[in-house]
Order: C-alpha cells, then sequence, then structure tokens
C-alpha cells in the first residue's frame, strides 16, 4: 500500500501542510485536507475547468495535478482574490452582469481570468474568449460571462492608471 | 473517478529515475506533466504500481537551437516551447501547433514529451515531430538511442519506448536549407476549440530563389493509428510552383490508400474526406507564405 506523504503548500499566502495519499489530486487535497471547499470538481479528467487554480504564477487543473506533484508550489485559489468583504473586481463583475447562474463553475472561471489579466491586462474579448475555451458553464451563461470578463478588464485596467 | 492506490517515486537525478524504472519494469508508469496519464489514472484506464515522476528533473527542462536543429528537454511545459522566443523564430510551425493543443490550463503542465510518448493518433505534437523529421532521445540503464520519430510512433498509443526508458529529448530538424523561404500550416477540425482533431494536417514547405518548391512536408494526424508522412503528395509538389492543380493534385494523392480510423467520432470516409480538404487549405497557406511572401 502506498504510503501516505507530507506536503507543504503556500496557500493564499498562508504556510499549509498536509498528509496525502499519491492517488489524491490537489482539488481533493484543498476540499478535503485544507477545508477550501471554494475549488469545485466537475468532470475530474481535465475537461471542464471547473477545478482551475493558479500554481505558481500559472493556471492548472487541480484534478490533473497529483498534490505530492504540487508539493512546494505557491498556490492561490477563488478563496484569496477578494481583499476582506470586498470581492475582487471580476467577482463584483460576475455578479453585477449576471456571470453565474447555479455558480459551479463560476470559481475555474475567475480563476482563469485572474491568470489572464495578471499576464495580459489588455486583453480584448477575443483573446478572453480563446482563454475561456478550455471552461464549460452546464446553464451555458457563457454570453453574460465574457460580458462581465470585459467589463472587470476595464475596470482593473482604470484601477492600475489610477495607482 | 479516483485513481487506484499506487507508490510514488520522485527521484532527483535522471540516474536515480532510470534506476526506479529498471527495477519496476511494466509496473511502473512515467509521470511527466500528468495532463493525459491522469485523466487515465482517474478513470482507472491505467493502474501502474508505481508513479515515477519526473518533476524533480530540471535536466529536462530546456530549448537549445542550433544549426537548424531545436531541441528540447522532455520535461520543458508546452507553454513554455510555445512562447519561447527562439522556437518562434526557429520553429514557428511548433509554437502555431501547440496553440491548436487542448487549452493554456493544460499547456501550463503539460509536458511536450508527456505528448508524444503518450502518442495519441489525434495529438498535434507527434505530427510536427514526423513532419520535421524530427527524433526521439530515449534513456535507460541499458544507454542513450536516439530514434527517428518515424519509427518511434508504431500505433494507436503505441511507441517504440521499452518500459525502462523514458524520452529524455526532442529534436526539430529545419525543413530545407538555411537559404530556403520556409511556409507552413497546421490545420484541423474539431467539434469544439481544443478538443482532439477529428482530422488534421501539418505541412512544411521550403522554395528556392526562383520561387520553386525544393522540400515538402505532409504529416496527417487524427486520421490514421498515427501521424504519417504522405511521400506521393510530398513528391509531385517538388519542383512545382504550388500552383493550384499542383497543390489539388497533391491533396488527392496525400489522401489516396488512406487507412482511416473509424469510432463513434467519426467514420473513416469523414476522416479521409477531412483530411484532403485540410491538406489543400494547410498547402494554401503554407505556399502562400513559402513563395509569395518568402
Amino acid at each position: 500500500m502506498a504510503e501516505p506523504v507530507r506536503i507543504a503548500l503556500r496557500v493564499n499566502g498562508e504556510d499549509r501542510t498536509a498528509v496525502v495519499e499519491p492517488r489524491e489530486s490537489l482539488a481533493d487535497c484543498l476540499r478535503e485536507h485544507l477545508g477550501l471547499t471554494g475549488t469545485h470538481l466537475g468532470c475530474e479528467h481535465g475537461v471542464c475547468g471547473a477545478c482551475t487554480v493558479i500554481v505558481n504564477g500559472r493556471t492548472a487543473r487541480t484534478c490533473l495535478l497529483l498534490a505530492v506533484e504540487a508539493d512546494g508550489s505557491q498556490i492561490i485559489t477563488v478563496e484569496g482574490v477578494a481583499t476582506g468583504d470586498a470581492l475582487h473586481p471580476i467577482q463584483q463583475a460576475f455578479m453585477e452582469e449576471h456571470g453565474l447562474q447555479c455558480g459551479f463553475c463560476t470559481p475555474g472561471f475567475v480563476m482563469t481570468l485572474y491568470q489572464l489579466f495578471r499576464e495580459r491586462p489588455e486583453a480584448d474579448e477575443a483573446e478572453i474568449r480563446e482563454h475561456l475555451g478550455g471552461n464549460l458553464c452546464r446553464c451555458t451563461g457563457y454570453q453574460n460571462i465574457v460580458v462581465a470578463a470585459v467589463k472587470a478588464a476595464a475596470r482593473l485596467r482604470e484601477a492600475r492608471v489610477g495607482q | 473517478m479516483k485513481p487506484a492506490p499506487f507508490e510514488y517515486s520522485a527521484p532527483s537525478s535522471l540516474d536515480e529515475a532510470v534506476e526506479t524504472l529498471a527495477r519496476h519494469g511494466e509496473a511502473a508508469k512515467v509521470l511527466a506533466g500528468g495532463q493525459s496519464l491522469v485523466p487515465m489514472l482517474n478513470m482507472r484506464l491505467v493502474r501502474p504500481s508505481v508513479l515515477v515522476s519526473l518533476r524533480r528533473l530540471a535536466s529536462l527542462d530546456y530549448v537549445a537551437v542550433e544549426d537548424g536543429c531545436t531541441r528540447i528537454g522532455s520535461m520543458t511545459r508546452q507553454r513554455v516551447v510555445e512562447q519561447h522566443p527562439a522556437v518562434r523564430e526557429s520553429s514557428p510551425i511548433l509554437a502555431e501547433a501547440l496553440g491548436l493543443v487542448a487549452h493554456p490550463a493544460i499547456r501550463n503542465l503539460g509536458t511536450i514529451g508527456g505528448s508524444v510518448a503518450h502518442a495519441d493518433p489525434a495529438a498535434e505534437l507527434p505530427a510536427v515531430l514526423v513532419a520535421m523529421d524530427g527524433t526521439v532521445t530515449l534513456v535507460s540503464t541499458r544507454g542513450r538511442r536516439t530514434l527517428p520519430a518515424s519509427e518511434f510512433f508504431c500505433g494507436l498509443m503505441t511507441t517504440a519506448a521499452e518500459p525502462d526508458e523514458l524520452i529524455a529529448e526532442l529534436g526539430f530538424h529545419r525543413v530545407g536549407r538555411a537559404a530556403l523561404a520556409s511556409g507552413w500550416a497546421v490545420e484541423e477540425v474539431s467539434r469544439r476549440h481544443g478538443d482532439f482533431a477529428l482530422a488534421g494536417v501539418v505541412v512544411a514547405l521550403a522554395a528556392d530563389s526562383d520561387g520553386c518548391l525544393a522540400d515538402a512536408r505532409i504529416a496527417l494526424f487524427g486520421v490514421e493509428d498515427r501521424p504519417t508522412r504522405r511521400p506521393e503528395a510530398e513528391g509531385a509538389l517538388r519542383g512545382t510552383r504550388g500552383e493550384p492543380p499542383a497543390i489539388a493534385e497533391a491533396a488527392a494523392l496525400a489522401v489516396r490508400d488512406v487507412d482511416a480510423l473509424e469510432d463513434l467520432h467519426a467514420s473513416a470516409r469523414l476522416r479521409a474526406h477531412l483530411a484532403g480538404v485540410l491538406v489543400k487549405r494547410a498547402l494554401e497557406r503554407a505556399s502562400r507564405k513559402a513563395i509569395r511572401d518568402g
């Protein structure tokens, strides 16, 4: 039987440790061991994008990343994007533009956009659509998700100029 | 949708990695970026008793361009290769093909060695390797050997790698001599952007200063059980200027005698038809680059 392994992660700025079986995904580790249930597991084979988080500055599907493989990583989950009670501009725009219906896919969309806007603040609608191609919304509310994303991008650019 | 239990090993040197593989033989699987293997583990399509992770092998993470050959370490992430300035300069066809592989989040973790080892017939990267007369370098405790891509891919998800071997490096060779103008295109049809292709083609051309094609490479993917070159079509193009009749003839030759796969996604007839259309489309785009813009 495979021995459990102790791993150390830095999650949303906090040092965390967990003892995991080698076969456990990072998604299960975040949810079951660290209590961070904002990361949702949809298809569990890398198709739906719901479990997307940021690992070492890049988006990753946590259903396709074993927790042991992420040992030592810096991770940002959807719990880490708001500032206190103030929603992140992406979350705020999703709320205002009705960018979510059941909300299951939302964490994956938010994290995909979070990383896109960090890398490419100037991303236009076409680029946003290209990047969101890997996230599925089974309510099929794509139009409002794109509207929210475009609005959030504009607000983030304004905030940057204001600094 | 959870993997069966396995032992996990993350060796810190290549020697240790190949020794671990040699010790466990067929019971072990190599874990690179995990973007093909982990779904198969989750669905229990594979149940290795040992996973040998290459994550600590920084020595397999590099891009080196010299004398028309781009050598890439197997653990280099697909997204890194796609965005690498030297790759975009020396092998733009590789960057174009990688842009069609799944989605950015997958390419962030997926490695180029992993895609080649997995050998899905519909994957883009193996087809680029075959089109560019690429090479696959394998290592084991028995030594190191380099195979031409055409000998590496043996069939549906089957390669010439032995259970105790791992892929260390891929080599992509420039098409034509340095002095020649080049053109390339990767075309595919998939149900949704980022899905595996129902049919696809990689085309690379090189033209001399008179605007005649000196070299032509055509590799189909997602059509037969492995990426395959179409030598008759390539031969028919050489010496031409890529005029519409030459392209039409090459497209017809490229799919003549094609042994297309048939599954629930597409019939063999549809795949062969799509392949013919895509070859024509890719040749038109590539010859525009090589001859008109060259």
